[in-house]
C-alpha cells in the first residue's frame, strides 16, 4: 500500500507502524462519573467496518507524524490521509 | 534467424549421465535434443513421466539443480537456461529412476484414491505420527531439502515506472513500443529469455514477413529508448494494493556462481498493462501421463523455436482450430468425435487407442483442449473471471481489476493476431499513447468446442503435479465435498507448485458435469500470489544471517572486547554480560567478583543502551504528568526522580528516571527494551490525545554514552574526572540531584545521581563520540580503587538484591499495585492507565504482590518461574499463590535470593510456602521476606 503523508507525499506503507480505529483519539473525560465504562467502551469496544474505516497509522520509519488514514478495508483504498494534530484543529 | 546457436555447445548432466545441448536450449529442450523422454517420477503412484510442456507452466518435468553437495529442488526443466557444467537430476525414483521400487503404488492405485490416508490409517491412533506418516511422508513427495545453507546470495530491489508491462509476446512488445514511444517510463517484464512469446513457436506473418523478425525489429527500439527497462526471466508473481507488484528476476540457475542468483523487485506503477498470455490445457483420458503426451503448443514450440522434434510419429488430439499448425502425422480431432481412450507405453508413448477401435502407432501424442487465458494477476486483488462460453474459457472480469490494470492479448482472450493487436491499440489509446495502426498480419480464427473428459473406467489424469484423476473428482463429490474450494482441499487438485495451471479448469468442467451445475456456477477457487514458486531466500534477499536485524554496539564495546567481555544481545543491542578475568571458572565466578568489587569499591557499567528522551517545551512537566502516575510538574529543576509509566489498560508499561534540567526541559530515560514503543507512546499521547500541549520529543538515546559508576568510592573516582569547578560532593550534589558539567578538562557531560545498584552511584554521560576515551579514562582513573567493569549480569543481581523491578516484573500482566507501587500512583491528577487501573480485578485483596523470597533451607537453590503452593495443599493450578519472577545468587548474603508475586503478599511476612517448579522438579520450601535485601534503608546511596 502507499500512504500520501500530507507533509511528504507518497510512502510506503512499510514505513508505518498501524494501531487502529481512529477514535483512540477521542480519549475519554477521566473525571466524569461514568469513567470506568466510558474507559473501558475507549479501550476494548471498536468498530471493526467493512468498506471506509478512519484509522491511526504512524511514520515511525519516517518524520514520526501520527495520521488518520482513511481506508477503504475491503478495498485499501485511501482517500484521505490527515495529520493527527491538524484533525483536532490545532495546526493547519 | 536461429534461436539456438548450434556453434556454442554446452555440456551437462542428467541423473549423472552427460549430454550436450546448445546454447538457447532450456534444460526440457535439450533433454529432448539427446532423446531423454523419462525425466520424473509422479508424486504419489510414481508413474513415469516425461516433459509436458515448454513453459512454467510445465507440471511434470520438475528436477533438482545439483552444485558442490547442494541442491535446489523442484525445478521446472522448461524454465531452465541451459548452461555449461549443469547436473540436474530427476526426482522421486528410487533406487533409480528406470526402476522405482515405489512403483508399486500404480499397481495399489484402487486402494490409494482421494482421501485414502484419512480413511485408512486410523488404527491404532498412536500409529499414526511413528509409523504411517513417517511411511508415507518418505513415499509422497517431490524433492529433497538437503538441511545446508544456500551458497547463493539473493538481492532486492525497487523500481518505479509509469507503465509496467507484464508479458513479452505480440501483445507486451507492442503495448511497450506504444508507451515508450510517446516518452513514459516503461517497464517490460518478461518471464522468458528470449522475447516474442508465442510469436517464437507459432508460424506466423507480420509485414508478411516471419513474425519472429517483427519481434526482434520492436526489442531493438524498445532497447534503444531510455525511458525503457526490459526485465527478462523476470516473472511478475503477484498484484498487490495501489499499483505495486511483486516480481523475480532470475540471473541465472547456476548455483555457487558471483553475483546475486535472483532479485526480487517491488515495482511501483502509474499503471499495469497485462499481457500475459495464455495456458493451453489438455485433455483429460485414459493413462494421458504417459512421457512422449504433451501439449501441442508445447511441441510446436521444441520445433519451431528449439529446432528438435518431440517424436518421429506425432499424433494430434485437439478440440479446436489452432493446434492444427503443430506438425502432426495423424489428427484426432475431437470437434469430428474422434477421442483417445487409451494410450501404451510404459516409460515411453508407443500407441494409442480410438474410440472407433483404431489402434496408431505414435511416440509423441500433441493434446490441446483449448485456451485458458493467464488471468491470475488480474484475480489478486479478489476479482472473479467470467466465464465465456463461446472461447470456452475463464476471461478476466473487467469491471474488478486492480486499479490502473489493462488487460491485451491472449491474457483477455484474444487469441487471433488481429484481436490481439486491437487490443492493444484500444488500452493504449485510452493511457493516451497514440499507437499506431496495427500491422498487417495472418487472418486467423479460434475456434474451439468445449471437450474436457473421455469417460472411462481407467484413470485420467487432471492434475499431474499431484496425482488427481478425474476419478477423484467425482470421488469427491460422491463423499459430499461438491464446493469447488472443498473438492481442491480434498482431492488436493491444483495444489502443488503447479497450482494447477495446466488443470483446474478441466477439474473444474468434470466437477461441474458430477454436480450437474454449469461451469461458471461451479466457479474457481481463489487465486493468490505467487504466480509461480518463489524462493524463500529471494524474499529474504540479502537480510539474513548477521543482516537480518542490525546490531547495534555500546559505546565502551571496543573496551569490553578487550576486557574479555561475553556478550548477550538485548533488542539490537550488544551488551557486556559479564567479563572473566583470568583463573575464573565460569559466569558465576566473574558476576560475584563484579558484585563484590562494586559494593566493597567501586565498578563502571555501560547503560547507554537505556532509552533516552528529550523533552521540551512550556507544558513540558504537565506533558510527563500525563504519562507517567506520579508527578513530574511539580519536580524542581537539577533533580531526577523514578517514575512508572502505564498503558491506557492499566497494567505497567515501563519505568525509569527522568531529570530535569530547567522549567521547560526533561531528559526523560527509558528500559532498553522498550526505547522504541515509549517514544511511539509519547509520540502518541503528543499528537492525539493531548495535541494542545506545547511539548517536543526527540529520541537521544544514540547521542549520548552513558556509564553508572557505582560503589562506596564511585564519587572519589569521579571527582578525578569531573573538572574542579563542578561540585559533586554530597552536600552540593546530593542524591536524585542531576546537572550539566565538564569533564577531563572541558568536555561537555551530563551527571545523574541514581543508583539502580543501592550503592553511592552516578550516571555519567558525554556525547557518544566522547564514550571510547571516558571508559578508558575512568577505568585509568579507578585503578587505585581496584575498579572493575560489570555487565548485565552483575546489574540483574544488585537490582534483585535491592528489590527494583525489571522486565521480568513489567512483564504486561502487572499494575503499579502488583508492582508494590501503588503509592507512587498520585491521586491528585490524572494519568494514561488511571482509570483502568481501579477495575476491580486489579484491586481484589488478594491481588497479587511483588515480595522477596529467600530459601528456608539457605543451601537450596530458588528457581525463576516456581508456582507458590500453600504448605499443605495440593500443587494443582487451581491452588496457584503466584510466581517466582526473579532469582540471583547474592554474593553479599551468601544464598539465593528471589522476587516474586504472592497473593495478599503484603501481609504474608515470614509465611513459608512451596515453590514449586515441575519444569526442573525443583520443589523447596521458601520464606516470605522484604524485597530488599541489601541495605533496606537505602542509606549507602544517601552516603
Amino acid at each position: 500500500m502507499i500512504i500520501n503523508h500530507p507533509l511528504l507525499g507518497p510512502r510506503d506503507a512499510s514505513e508505518f507502524v498501524y494501531l487502529g480505529d481512529a477514535s483512540l483519539m477521542n480519549r475519554p473525560n477521566p473525571k466524569s462519573e461514568t469513567a470506568a465504562e466510558d474507559f473501558h467502551a475507549y479501550m476494548y469496544l471498536r468498530d471493526n467496518p467493512p468498506g471506509e474505516h478512519r484509522e491511526l497509522w504512524f511514520h515511525e520509519q519516517g518524520d514520526r507524524s501520527w495520521l488518520i488514514v482513511t481506508r477503504n478495508t475491503l478495498t485499501h483504498e485511501i482517500t484521505k490521509v490527515e495529520l493527527a494534530r491538524s484533525s483536532k484543529g490545532l495546526i493547519t | 534467424m536461429s534461436l539456438i546457436n548450434k556453434n556454442i555447445p554446452l555440456s551437462f548432466t542428467f541423473d549423472g549421465k552427460s549430454y550436450f545441448g546448445f546454447e538457447g536450449d532450456t534444460l526440457a529442450s535439450a533433454l529432448i535434443r539427446n532423446k531423454v523422454r523419462l525425466v520424473g517420477r509422479s508424486f504419489k503412484y510414481h508413474r513415469p513421466r516425461g516433459i509436458m510442456g515448454a513453459g512454467s507452466e510445465e507440471p511434470n518435468a520438475l528436477v533438482e539443480i545439483h552444485a558442490d553437495g547442494v541442491c535446489e529442488p523442484n525445478r521446472r526443466a522448461t524454465t531452465i537456461k541451459l548452461f555449461d557444467g549443469l547436473s540436474a537430476k530427476s526426482q522421486n525414483g528410487s533406487p533409480s529412476l528406470g526402476f522405482d521400487v515405489l512403483a508399486i503404488n500404480d499397481w495399489l492405485s484402487p486402494f490409494l484414491s482421494t482421501g485414502f490416508y484419512y480413511k485408512t490409517f486410523m488404527w491404532p491412533k498412536a500409529f499414526w505420527e511413528k509409523v504411517y506418516e513417517p511411511a508415507i511422508r518418505r513415499a509422497a513427495g517431490l524433492g529433497k531439502i538437503i538441511q545446508k545453507p544456500d551458497p547463493d546470495s539473493y538481492d532486492k530491489g525497487f523500481l518505479h515506472c509509469d507503465v509496467l508491462v507484464i508479458g513479452g509476446g505480440p501483445a507486451g512488445l507492442q503495448a511497450a513500443l506504444d508507451a515508450g514511444r510517446v516518452g513514459k517510463r516503461v517497464i517490460l517484464a518478461n518471464d522468458d529469455f528470449v522475447l516474442g512469446g508465442r510469436l517464437l513457436s507459432d508460424p506466423i506473418l507480420i509485414n508478411d514477413k516471419p513474425s519472429i523478425e517483427w519481434a526482434q525489429n520492436v526489442e531493438a527500439e524498445l532497447r534503444s529508448m531510455d525511458n525503457v527497462r526490459i526485465l527478462e526471466r523476470t516473472t511478475v508473481y503477484g498484484a498487490y494494493d495501489h499499483g505495486i507488484f511483486g516480481a523475480l528476476e532470475t540471473k541465472t540457475d547456476e548455483i555457487g556462481g558471483s553475483g546475486a542468483r535472483m532479485v526480487l523487485w517491488k515495482i511501483y506503477s502509474k499503471a499495469s498493462i497485462l499481457a500475459a498470455g495464455a495456458t493451453e490445457r489438455p485433455i483429460a483420458f485414459a493413462n494421458n501421463d504417459r512421457p512422449g503426451i504433451m501439449l501441442a503448443s508445447a511441441v510446436r514450440t521444441y520445433q519451431k523455436r528449439f529446432e528438435v522434434d518431440p517424436g518421429v510419429n506425432i499424433a494430434l488430439f485437439s478440440n479446436n482450430n489452432n493446434a492444427l499448425s503443430t506438425l502432426h502425422k495423424v489428427l484426432i480431432d475431437a470437434r469430428e468425435n474422434e477421442f483417445v481412450i487409451d494410450t501404451q507405453g510404459r516409460k515411453s508413448l508407443k500407441s494409442i487407442r480410438l474410440n472407433d477401435g483404431r489402434n496408431i502407432k505414435a511416440d509423441c501424442l500433441a493434446v490441446s483442449g483449448g485456451w485458458n487465458p493467464n488471468v491470475h494477476l488480474t484475480c489478486h486483488q479478489r476479482s472473479r473471471p467470467v466465464w465465456d462460453e463461446k472461447k470456452s474459457c475463464f476471461l478476466p472480469n473487467i469491471n474488478s481489476l486492480p486499479k490502473n490494470m489493462h488487460v491485451i492479448g491472449a491474457a483477455n482472450g484474444n487469441f487471433t493476431m488481429s484481436e490481439v493487436f486491437e487490443s492493444v491499440r484500444l488500452t493504449g489509446k485510452a493511457l493516451g499513447h497514440k499507437p499506431a495502426d496495427s500491422p498487417p498480419t495472418d487472418s486467423e480464427t479460434y475456434e474451439v468446442t468445449a471437450f474436457w473428459h473421455v469417460k472411462g473406467k481407467k484413470r485420467a489424469w487432471v492434475d499431474y503435479q499431484n496425482d488427481v484423476t478425474a476419478k477423484d473428482i467425482t470421488l469427491a463429490h460422491q463423499e459430499g465435498f461438491s464446493s469447488v474450494e472443498h473438492v481442491k482441499r480434498y482431492t488436493t487438485l491444483g495444489m502443488a507448485t503447479d497450482q494447477g495451471r495446466t488443470s483446474n479448469v478441466i477439474g473444474l468442467a468434470i466437477l461441474a458435469d458430477a454436480t450437474g451445475q454449469t461451469i461458471p456456477e461451479t466457479g474457481t477457487t481463489i487465486f493468490r500470489p505467487p504466480f509461480t514458486p518463489v524462493p524463500i531466500g529471494a524474499f529474504a534477499g540479502p537480510h539474513k544471517e548477521q543482516h537480518f536485524k542490525p546490531t547495534r554496539l555500546t559505546p565502551s564495546h571496543k573496551y569490553a572486547e578487550e576486557s574479555g567481555a561475553t556478550f548477550v544481545e538485548t533488542g539490537y543491542w550488544k551488551r557486556s554480560q559479564w567479563f572473566a578475568k583470568e583463573g575464573e571458572q565460569g559466569w558465576r565466578d566473574s558476576v560475584d567478583r563484579e558484585v563484590i568489587t562494586t559494593r566493597g569499591s567501586v565498578g563502571i557499567c555501560d547503560v547507554s543502551t537505556l532509552g533516552k528522551i528529550d523533552i521540551q517545551g512550556k507544558d513540558a512537566g504537565a506533558f510527563l504528568n500525563k504519562v507517567y502516575v506520579n508527578s513530574f510538574k511539580l519536580l524542581k529543576p537539577s533533580k531526577c526522580r523514578y517514575g512508572l509509566m502505564l498503558r491506557e489498560d492499566g497494567i505497567a508499561m515501563d519505568d525509569g528516571t527522568s531529570a530535569r534540567f530547567s522549567d521547560t526541559h526533561y531528559v526523560m530515560t527509558t528500559t532498553t527494551a522498550n526505547a522504541g514503543t515509549v517514544f511511539r507512546h509519547l509520540e502518541f499521547a503528543r499528537q492525539c490525545l493531548f495535541p494542545e500541549m506545547d511539548v517536543h520529543l526527540i529520541s537521544t538515546t544514540e547521542q549520548w554514552a552513558q556509564y553508572s559508576v557505582a560503589g562506596p568510592n564511585a564519587r572519589k573516582l569521579l571527582q578525578k574526572i569531573v573538572d574542579p569547578e563542578h561540585d559533586i560532593s554530597n552536600e552540593a550534589f546530593p542524591y536524585m540531584a542531576c546537572g550539566q558539567v565538564t569533564v577531563c578538562g572541558g568536555t561537555r557531560a551530563r551527571i545523574f545521581r541514581l543508583s539502580f545498584s543501592g550503592e553511592l552511584a552516578y550516571e555519567i554521560a558525554v556525547p557518544t563520540r566522547y564514550g571510547d576515551a571516558l571508559i578508558r579514562k575512568l577505568m585509568n582513573a579507578g585503578e587505585e580503587f581496584g575498579v572493575c567493569m560489570y555487565g548485565t549480569e552483575a546489574l540483574g543481581v544488585m537490582r534483585i538484591e535491592k528489590g527494583h523491578a525489571a522486565g521480568n516484573e513489567l512483564n504486561g500482566q502487572t499494575t503499579a499495585g502488583h508492582l508494590g507501587l501503588g503509592g507512587f500512583v498520585s491521586k491528585k491528577k490524572d494519568c494514561i492507565g488511571k482509570v483502568l487501573s481501579q477495575r476491580e480485578g486489579l484491586i481484589a485483596d488478594d491481588a497479587l504482590r511483588l515480595v522477596g523470597f529467600v530459601a528456608v533451607d539457605p543451601s537450596d537453590q530458588i528457581t525463576n518461574g516456581a508456582h507458590f503452593i500453600n504448605i499443605g495443599d495440593d500443587r494443582i493450578a487451581t491452588n496457584d499463590q503466584g510466581y517466582m519472577s526473579s532469582v540471583a545468587y547474592s554474593p553479599e548474603l551468601g544464598h539465593y535470593v528471589g522476587l516474586g508475586f504472592l497473593k495478599s503478599g503484603a501481609n504474608r511476612k515470614g509465611d513459608e510456602l512451596w515453590a514449586v517448579d515441575f519444569v526442573r522438579n525443583h520443589h523447596i520450601k521458601v520464606r516470605v521476606v522484604s524485597p530488599h535485601f541489601v541495605d533496606p534503608d537505602g542509606e549507602r546511596l544517601r552516603g
